[in-house]
């Protein structure tokens, strides 16, 4: 936005080789900046969208500062000084012109950056290991179905969510009542679970650790309290998480645990594993 | 004092109060198709819910203010914001621009007697007045108000998930207050097309009244879908439809009947097709109002007239066209195109941006209270659009997505719009209104403790936002650090209280102790200031001769300075005639060559 003026054609390229090379620059050097209030992600998808916000963050910071300080001039500029009338200037239009292109040029900058990172983000390579999540009023089910493993927690007892460190893992998203939205701000990532719609996404976790996930959207009376937990361990942990579960406990349903849990919250248990085929 | 310039002396001495007959009191209120009374009866009403709705904020504030707090029930707490929501955008932000301000000043604006179904403007106001009472009785039926959100997702709206009286209120009134805005916006696009005085061309009307009319249009185009999509829930609830339900269907059960399977997606895109286009139905007002206010403070036209009417339609095009970024988290829409469209409407709002420090540019400012309201629009919304243009990149609303960040982002924008420019509207027309002036003193009080109040409020939220925290929620989690950034958001909130409390007092001031306005105290430029303050029946005995967007201006400045073009504009006068002149040719004083004597057009006494 401080670009000089647009005065020929010979400056116009090299003013906007100036402002690419400044934003590229900027997003390859994301990993050294700041997160400006972001989790630090710590999936790869995540990494990806943070540096987006960086960049993002810059960007809008420079606009703010411009605008703000031409309005903050103004005002104290032009403060009344006297009782003559000033010049009565309406239009000017080179001016006019040069604060229409200029943000047209910024704005499709900022789509080529945003374009190329939703689509890293969005996509779906093939998983090495798949986690069904179903939403309900007010928990969540997590569905190992390769690992004959599912996972059910209600409110005030958060289900954990097990996964290993450096696997590529598949979520896939329904709802079995209302909108809900499975989020974890340590993912820098969420996404709707719906009823009659699957979602799926993908997370590369590298970082050893036990985040803390919620569900977003608005989803009824005990909508504050539809919390979750994420568990990244070693693969070798993970083996023997999955071994351990895979041969206790009775098969839980959904449909148990949706409507009648709420009654009786405090005798449910926080983890529970099915053996065999959990349906659905 | 410095700051009040001296009353002028317009049309006044022309237009004398017009004798009326017919009933008085309450059967004259009742039965009035006055646009004036209409359009204050509209102002009032919506301010009483602004009040209304700002107490559930204080609610909500106060139940934030500890993690676990116990202010509220959770029941009650889900009633509170959906019908601090529901009232603020409903009911007040809408209602006081296109029910009140614009219904009280456009047809001035244009120079008409009044609008142009004076019959259809009176059913628009009962009807709202009748929908934001069946709102608000939502709070004393069995089981309480509606606790779905003032955006209703569906299938939490059905009747499996949120039985009860208080949210089949909830979709009635806003049946009955969606026809109000329909009919208003009828009401406007006919007033402004059909109505506008000799000489009143197009290109020669106040930015307010061209932003009025996109407004009409857009209302025209989003709220007959709002309706419908309402009417359809309501059908859900009580008919055995399956639109948007998903009871006992394939999608929750996994049974093969896909016959019967509601859609939960379907309502989100007909509501955010009324809902983006609403949040421009909301603010093109008020930058209205703005635009109005700044030249008249700075003593100088709006720079970039035409662009900004330009800039003015191309938001409401991009608007119909960006519904779906409300909707990036749902994985079923085209992220790419939704995204370059919400990103392109920053053009036009920083054309706008650009015109609005245009206009005070080497101007003489004035700081009064409309005024100081608008620099802090101008603040708010600079904020405001920032963070919109971070929301419009999809992998960054993916992490910010209903959390208080989205939360602090639209409420700087709207709290900007409608509180900002909407309360600038409001003590600048205020002496049109009543004749009488509000104190100067205590409308900069009210300012300040607004402004201040706003950033300590809004703020924090983008923080807590960032650092996950989502909205809705009536209790959370100690350990993360989210209290002391909701303590500040609170104390910011009854900040905001106290300046309204400020405001009430200065209305009363004006009440008990009444300093004559004049017709013009502001130096003003349009139309509207020609005529008494407040106006007679019908407006206008006389009008002056319209040749240019400045009528009064012309009028009371013939010696004044002609409109000029900046470097880059040569030529003749701009063929489109926005000037009384056109470009920088050097005419004589207005009235120079107009023949009739003391410039003022006779039109037919209504």
């Amino acid at each position: 936005m401080t670009a000089p003026h647009p005065r020929g054609g010979r400056s116009r390229p090299r003013w906007l080789a100036v402002v690419v090379a400044a934003g590229g620059g900027l997003l390859l050097a994301g990993c050294q900046l700041p997160t400006f209030g972001a989790y630090k992600a710590v999936t790869a998808q995540g990494q990806d969208s943070l540096k987006l916000w960086q960049g993002f963050f810059i960007a809008g910071a420079a606009v703010f500062v411009v605008v703000f300080a031409l309005i903050t001039w103004a005002v104290f500029r032009y403060r009344r000084r006297s009782d003559a009338i000033p010049r009565q200037t309406q239009y000017h239009t080179l001016l006019e012109i040069f604060y229409t292109t200029v943000p047209v040029v910024f704005v499709l900058i900022l789509f080529g950056f945003t374009f190329v990172t939703e689509n890293n983000v969005d996509a779906l390579p093939a998983p090495s290991l798949s986690v069904a999540v179903t939403g309900f009023q007010w928990g969540w089910q997590f569905q190992y179905t390769t690992k004959h493993v599912t996972v059910i927690g209600v409110e005030l007892q958060d289900p954990v969510m097990v996964l290993p460190q450096n696997e590529t893992v598949r979520i896939s998203l329904r709802s079995h009542d209302v909108i809900h939205g499975f989020y974890v701000p340590a993912f820098d990532f969420s996404r709707y679970a719906q009823p009659g719609i699957t979602n799926k996404f993908t997370v590369d976790l590298h970082t050893l650790g036990t985040y803390r996930g919620q569900c977003t959207q608005y989803c009824g009376l005990f909508h504050s309290l539809m919390r979750f937990r994420v568990e990244v361990v070693t693969p070798a942990q993970f083996a023997a998480w999955v071994s351990k579960h895979k041969s206790s406990g009775p098969q839980t349903s959904i449909s148990t645990a949706g409507k009648g849990a709420l009654s009786n919250s405090t005798s449910y248990t926080t983890l529970t594993a099915a053996t065999g085929g959990t349906g659905s | 004092m410095t700051d009040v310039i001296v009353p002028q002396v317009s049309g006044g001495e022309y237009a004398h109060a017009h004798e009326e007959h017919g009933p008085s009191g309450l059967i004259k209120w009742i039965t009035t198709t006055d646009h004036k009374v209409i359009g204050l009866s509209y102002m009032v009403t919506s301010i009483v819910l602004f009040y209304i709705a700002g107490l559930l904020a204080l609610g909500i504030r106060v139940q934030l203010t500890t993690p676990h707090g116990t202010f509220i029930s959770f029941q009650q707490y889900n009633e509170l914001f959906t019908m601090h929501g529901s009232l603020m955008l409903y009911l007040f932000a809408g209602p006081f621009a296109f029910g009140g301000l614009a219904n009280y000043v456009v047809p001035l604006q244009v120079g008409a007697p009044d609008m142009a179904f004076p019959r259809l403007n009176a059913l628009s106001y009962w009807l709202y007045l009748g929908g934001s009472i069946m709102m608000l009785l939502g709070f004393v039926v069995a089981g309480g108000a509606a606790n779905f959100g003032w955006v209703a997702y569906a299938p939490l709206s059905t009747a499996t998930y949120t039985p009860g009286a208080g949210q089949d209120l909830w979709i009635m009134s806003l049946v009955l207050t969606g026809f109000s805005a329909i009919f208003t916006g009828v009401n406007l696009v006919a007033t402004i097309f059909y109505l506008r005085a000799p000489g009143m061309t197009m290109f020669r009307m106040p930015i307010f009244t061209w932003n009025m009319l996109v407004t009409g249009i857009l209302i025209l185009i989003a709220f007959p879908v709002l309706t419908a999509a309402l009417i359809m829930l309501f059908a859900d609830r009580h008919f055995g439809t399956q639109i948007y339900a998903v009871t006992g269907c394939h999608a929750v059960t996994g049974a093969p009947d896909p016959h019967a399977c509601g859609s939960a997606v379907l309502w989100q895109n007909l509501f955010w097709f009324f809902g983006h286009p609403e949040v421009y139905i909301l603010a093109l007002p008020y930058f209205g109002i703005v635009t109005e206010i700044l030249p008249v403070f700075s003593r100088k036209p709006v720079f970039g007239y035409k662009g900004m009417v330009f800039a003015t339609m191309s938001i409401a095009a991009l608007s119909t066209g960006v519904w779906a970024h409300h909707m990036f988290t749902t994985g079923t829409v085209l992220l790419p195109f939704f995204s370059l469209m919400s990103l392109l409407i920053a053009v036009p709002t920083g054309i706008k941006f650009f015109n609005w420090v245009g206009t005070m540019w080497g101007g003489q400012l004035v700081y009064t209270t409309p005024m100081l309201m608008s620099i802090g629009f101008l603040f708010a919304f600079l904020m405001g659009g920032v963070t919109g243009v971070m929301l419009a990149a999809p992998p960054i609303d993916f992490f910010v997505h209903t959390t208080y960040f989205v939360v602090a982002h639209f409420h700087q924008v709207l709290f900007g719009s409608a509180v900002f420019a909407g309360f600038a509207g409001f003590y600048y027309w205020y002496p049109k209104m009543f004749g009488r002036m509000l104190n100067d003193r205590l409308g900069k009080l009210h300012f300040w403790l607004l402004f201040v109040g706003f950033w300590v409020t809004f703020m924090p939220q983008y923080i807590v936002g960032l650092r996950g925290m989502p909205r809705r929620v009536a209790s959370y989690p100690t350990t993360l650090g989210w209290q002391s950034w909701n303590i500040a958001s609170t104390i910011g909130a009854f900040t905001i209280a106290v300046s309204f409390l400020v405001m009430l007092v200065n209305v009363w001031v004006s009440w008990r102790y009444p300093i004559p306005a004049g017709d013009n105290p502001w130096d003003a430029h349009t139309l509207e200031w020609f005529t008494t303050s407040p106006p007679p029946h019908h407006n206008y005995s006389h009008l002056p001769t319209i040749r240019s967007e400045r009528p009064t201006w012309d009028y009371n400045h013939p010696d004044a300075p002609n409109i000029r073009h900046g470097r880059g504009q040569g030529g003749p006068g701009h063929p489109n005639g926005h000037g009384p002149f056109g470009g920088g040719n050097g005419a004589g004083p207005p009235h120079a060559g107009d023949g009739a004597a003391g410039a003022a057009q006779e039109v037919p006494a209504t």
